[in-house]
């Protein structure tokens, strides 16, 4: 007998008996004798609960638990303790997509409060209930792009992350969409690149706020332009910022996206976290992905179900604007949690305290003269210097100290020679960052 | 509490916070300092609640939701098995969820350890050469999957290859994911016993055909014996065999996908390795494929050389579909799951769920319609009730099974049958709650017939009734915002 089998021999028989056989393997008759698999599979044997436990705290002591002075895209931020008491329920965990309303309700209401969420951090009317991941998301919204002003090429910035860049390709080349990158500018987006490459093939226009360099991007003049061209403007926003930057509507987007794991969420080595997708309504129908909507029961009672399935694979099959079908869905529940919890109030909070740590660390680290600033731009809690001093002794010392942080730009490539990003959360403690600080002094 | 119905934001009073943050440290700055015009200046609708309120909203929610742990989840295609608790308490273990997926290979050796073995692990229980775990979720994979197909044609410079064949039996992702990669579906009718028609196939082979996708057991829960037939079919066209992973579980122990033929699949490792659906995901879809593959599989790459795991992106990828390395703590509990097997058990899961829907199907063939005769796999399809002389539906005796304390089946899937109704009852299922769900669905066929209303009105133990689906999609209500509008134009 097994844990997870409830099946005892005796049940066993009895159900054979039922079917009037005697053996399970003639259920398996159908199957060429070809194709039967007659060993065993090369996996250790069966592990005991404990002896499990005891694996894991091995394979756990082969990591190394670091502070984390990094960002790109993964951030160090609080996670309250009541996250995980909710998300942990069996009712929200081990439930399906909900298809059956009558017993859903709690997954399509954290979903629709989601939404509402997202809907007003980032100013768009309508959110769906998640993607897998902030690239993703993004790329996902060139395809809705596309789809919407039926053109086929994506002008992407060249200051977005190239994770996300490099996902957004990847999507793009294979539905046999084009690309083309807009030049940067002291470390932002350089509007006059984006005049000359807006053309009546460009569906939409992608750009990323904080930027790779953490800078905070201004985009006066960028959504009048890109609306004259008949295209759209995709914003990508790290979503826990937008408690104090401009709204992507705020700054003239057709599509909002992103990742939310800095909304409550582990780094997990980089997942499970959510992608966000947000756009105004007329652009609904093209949305890929599931929305929730409100509404009542015949008993008048309110309700929540999933809507506009129609645009969905498993209504539209080959015709659907999108693949998606199992998203992030309990990450929304985190992302619902974890801003209840902080309301407006908590998430200035958190990007203040993220801020003045950030602003601090940056003063100093120029003070050592072993840093020079290439952009001297705007930054809220993630920022780039360049490095007089080789990026291996940083590393290496950091690391030594338990530090993980000034990460080299130049894993993105050759042109980031030198460039070391430095991110810091309302998580770091003065003694962390003045240890790290200490660091850097004592390096030539 | 089955009663509560509010809003997050209604339980919101201005100046209640549910958090507590660090002291100030460093007062010479202030996020205020940025000029004006990075600044948001519209409102936030958040609530504002204390730490005991948001619990209680969230606890009271939950439970108008149905788990694994609340009763029998029989959703065909979905695999709803037992989720182990051991493996939620692995994936909360810090030393893997405080990783940054930028940490030098040296300081997470663990966890590359964990996502380098699940790939092997997944390589022989597959009998596919090598995987790669980054995929999101059964859809990613499918689409990851396609991409590696269309490269490989690609770099022997074959262009118009760009027709993949799927039976119309399979998963609406099947097509959806061709077209997403930018390929043509070519859709072929299942014979009269549910399988793939081989005259039907072999109409539509050409030099155009990229591949095919299949599941098999297909999702009738009925295994294509005319398997290696069909892959030898689509080869010498030229083509690649693509096996859609969602209805692996019946295989385990008894048949490797990459003995059948096949080049390309993906696993869903929140079906058939026990992770939890949450609602919708976070999934895992690993990709997996031959050897002449895998030099296409994305980036990054986990790889091994002696007892030291690394990371490689490489040239001849087909790109990158993750920011990172998919969702890790996804692929974590599922390597917990596969160590708690162990080989011994792991062979016992396709058998065991095989041995469960038999029993359903031989129960329930009498009060419903079972249109295709035989032994399943897996799950059963039943086209409705075997007495056509009611007005009742598929739809109300789904509705009907909640009042039991019971999850409905997949219903009106697959679409060959006009009333199907799709059960799946998993390995983890015991011979009782198995007997109870044969005896509720028995009286269900009864009540169609004596007291159909019954049915017509289910659910009304559940914490709503059915619901007007219309008005949602023409209200187009997607949030709270929405929601305070249409309360003050209703006035």
């Amino acid at each position: 007998m097994f844990k997870y089998f409830p099946h005892t021999k005796a049940d066993i028989d009895s159900m054979l008996e039922t079917l009037n056989v005697t053996s399970i393997d003639e259920l398996f008759k159908d199957i060429p004798q070809s194709v039967i698999f007659n060993s065993d599979y090369d996996v250790p044997s069966f592990m005991s609960e404990s002896e499990l436990r005891n694996h894991f705290a091995e394979l756990g002591k082969k990591n190394q638990e670091l502070t984390l002075f990094s960002g790109l895209g993964i951030y160090d931020h609080y996670q309250p303790a009541v996250i995980d008491a909710i998300t942990s329920r069996q009712e929200f965990m081990t439930s399906y997509t909900p298809y059956q309303p009558e017993i859903s309700q709690g997954t399509l209401q954290y979903i629709f409060e989601y939404q509402s969420m997202i809907q007003t951090l980032t100013g768009m009317e309508v959110s769906n209930a998640s993607m897998y991941d902030g690239s993703t998301a993004t790329a996902e919204a060139c395809f809705m792009a596309c789809a919407v002003t039926k053109r086929n090429k994506i002008l992407i910035s060249s200051t977005l992350n190239p994770n996300t860049a490099n996902v957004i390709k990847t999507y793009l080349k294979y539905k046999d969409l084009v690309w083309d990158f807009i030049d940067e500018k002291s470390g932002v987006i350089d509007l006059e690149d984006l005049k000359t490459k807006l053309d009546k093939d460009v569906a939409g226009v992608v750009v990323q706020k904080t930027n790779l360099y953490g800078i905070i991007e201004g985009y006066d003049g960028f959504s009048e332009l890109i609306k004259e061209n008949k295209s759209l403007f995709i914003i990508n926003a790290d979503i826990s910022t937008l408690g104090v930057l401009k709204s992507p509507k705020e700054d003239g987007a057709d599509i909002a996206c992103g990742d939310c794991q800095s909304l409550g969420m582990p780094p997990a080595f980089g997942g499970p976290t959510l992608g966000y997708l947000a756009s105004e309504k007329t652009h609904v129908r093209k949305m890929p992905g599931r929305i929730c909507g409100y509404t009542h029961d015949l008993e008048g009672k309110r309700a929540f179900v999933l809507t506009l399935q129609a645009r969905e694979q498993h209504i539209r099959r080959s015709k659907a604007n999108s693949n998606i079908c199992s998203n992030q869905s309990l990450m929304a529940l985190f992302v619902t949690v974890y801003l209840t919890l902080m309301g407006k109030n908590g998430l200035k909070e958190v990007n203040n305290l993220s801020y003045q740590g950030a602003h601090y660390l940056y003063d100093q680290l120029l003070k050592t003269k072993k840093f020079r600033d290439p952009f001297n731009q705007p930054f809220l809690k993630e920022f780039t210097l360049e490095t007089m001093i080789p990026k291996e002794t940083i590393q290496t010392a950091f690391l030594e100290n338990g530090i993980l942080g000034g990460i080299s730009l130049d894993i993105y490539g050759e042109k980031y020679q030198g460039l070391i990003n430095f991110s810091v959360t309302e998580k770091r403690t003065k003694a962390e960052i003045d240890k790290l600080l200490e660091i850097v002094e004592g390096l030539s | 509490m089955i009663n509560y119905n509010r809003m997050i934001f209604e339980l919101s009073n201005p100046g209640r916070i549910g958090y507590s943050l660090p002291k100030q440290r460093f007062t010479d700055y202030n996020v205020e300092a940025l000029d004006k015009k990075y600044l948001r200046n519209a409102e936030l609708l958040l609530p504002e609640v204390s730490e005991l309120d948001c619990l209680r909203h969230f606890t009271n929610i939950s439970n108008k939701n149905f788990g694994v742990e609340n009763g029998f989840y029989p959703l065909g295609s979905c695999t709803m098995k037992y989720n182990p608790k051991i493996n939620e308490e692995m994936a909360a273990n810090k030393a893997f969820r405080s990783l940054h997926p930028l940490q030098p290979a040296s300081t997470v050796q663990g966890a590359l350890e964990v996502y380098y073995q699940l790939q092997e692990y997944l390589s022989t229980i597959s009998g596919l050469h090598e995987f790669s775990l980054n995929p999101y979720a059964g859809a990613h994979g499918e689409l990851v999957g396609l991409m590696i197909i269309k490269a490989y044609h690609e770099e022997r410079k074959d262009f118009k290859r760009k027709k993949i064949i799927i039976p119309d039996s399979a998963h609406g992702t099947n097509p959806a994911s061709t077209v997403v990669c930018g390929m043509d579906v070519v859709e072929i009718k299942s014979n009269s016993l549910g399988r793939v028609d081989l005259e039907s196939l072999k109409a539509v082979l050409n030099d155009e055909v990229s591949g095919m996708m299949l599941t098999n057991p297909n999702t009738l829960g009925i295994f294509e014996n005319d398997i290696c037939e069909i892959t030898k079919l689509i080869h010498e066209a030229g083509g690649l065999m693509y096996y859609d992973g969602a209805n692996l579980n019946a295989l385990l122990g008894k048949v490797r996908p990459g003995d059948m033929g096949f080049d390309v699949m993906h696993i869903n490792l929140h079906k058939t390795f026990s992770t939890p659906h949450g609602g919708g995901g976070p999934g895992s879809g690993p990709v997996g494929v031959t050897e002449e593959l895998a030099k296409y599989l994305p980036n990054p790459r986990v790889k091994k050389i002696d007892d030291y795991y690394f990371i490689e992106n490489s040239g001849e990828a087909l790109g990158q579909i993750s920011s990172y390395f998919g969702n890790y703590l996804v692929a974590l509990r599922a390597y917990a799951y596969i160590r708690t097997l162990g080989k011994e058990n792991l062979k016992l899961v396709g058998p065991y769920a095989t041995l469960n829907a038999n029993y359903i199907s031989n129960a329930l063939k009498t009060a419903y319609d079972l249109p295709i005769p035989g032994y399943c796999m897996h799950e059963v399809v039943f086209n409705g009730l075997t007495n056509k002389d009611t007005d009742v539906r598929t739809l109300d005796i789904a509705k009907r099974l909640l009042d039991f304390g019971m999850h409905a089946p997949t219903i009106y899937f697959p679409l060959l049958f006009p009333q199907s109704i799709m059960i799946e009852p998993t390995e983890t299922e015991s011979k009782e709650t198995i007997d109870d769900f044969i005896n509720v669905m028995h009286k269900i066929a009864i009540e169609a017939k004596e007291d159909p209303d019954k049915l017509k009105q289910a659910p009304t133990k559940t914490p709503i009734r059915r619901t007007d689906e219309v008005f949602a999609a023409k209200m187009m209500i997607f949030s709270y915002k929405d929601y305070l509008e249409y309360i003050q134009n209703r006035g």
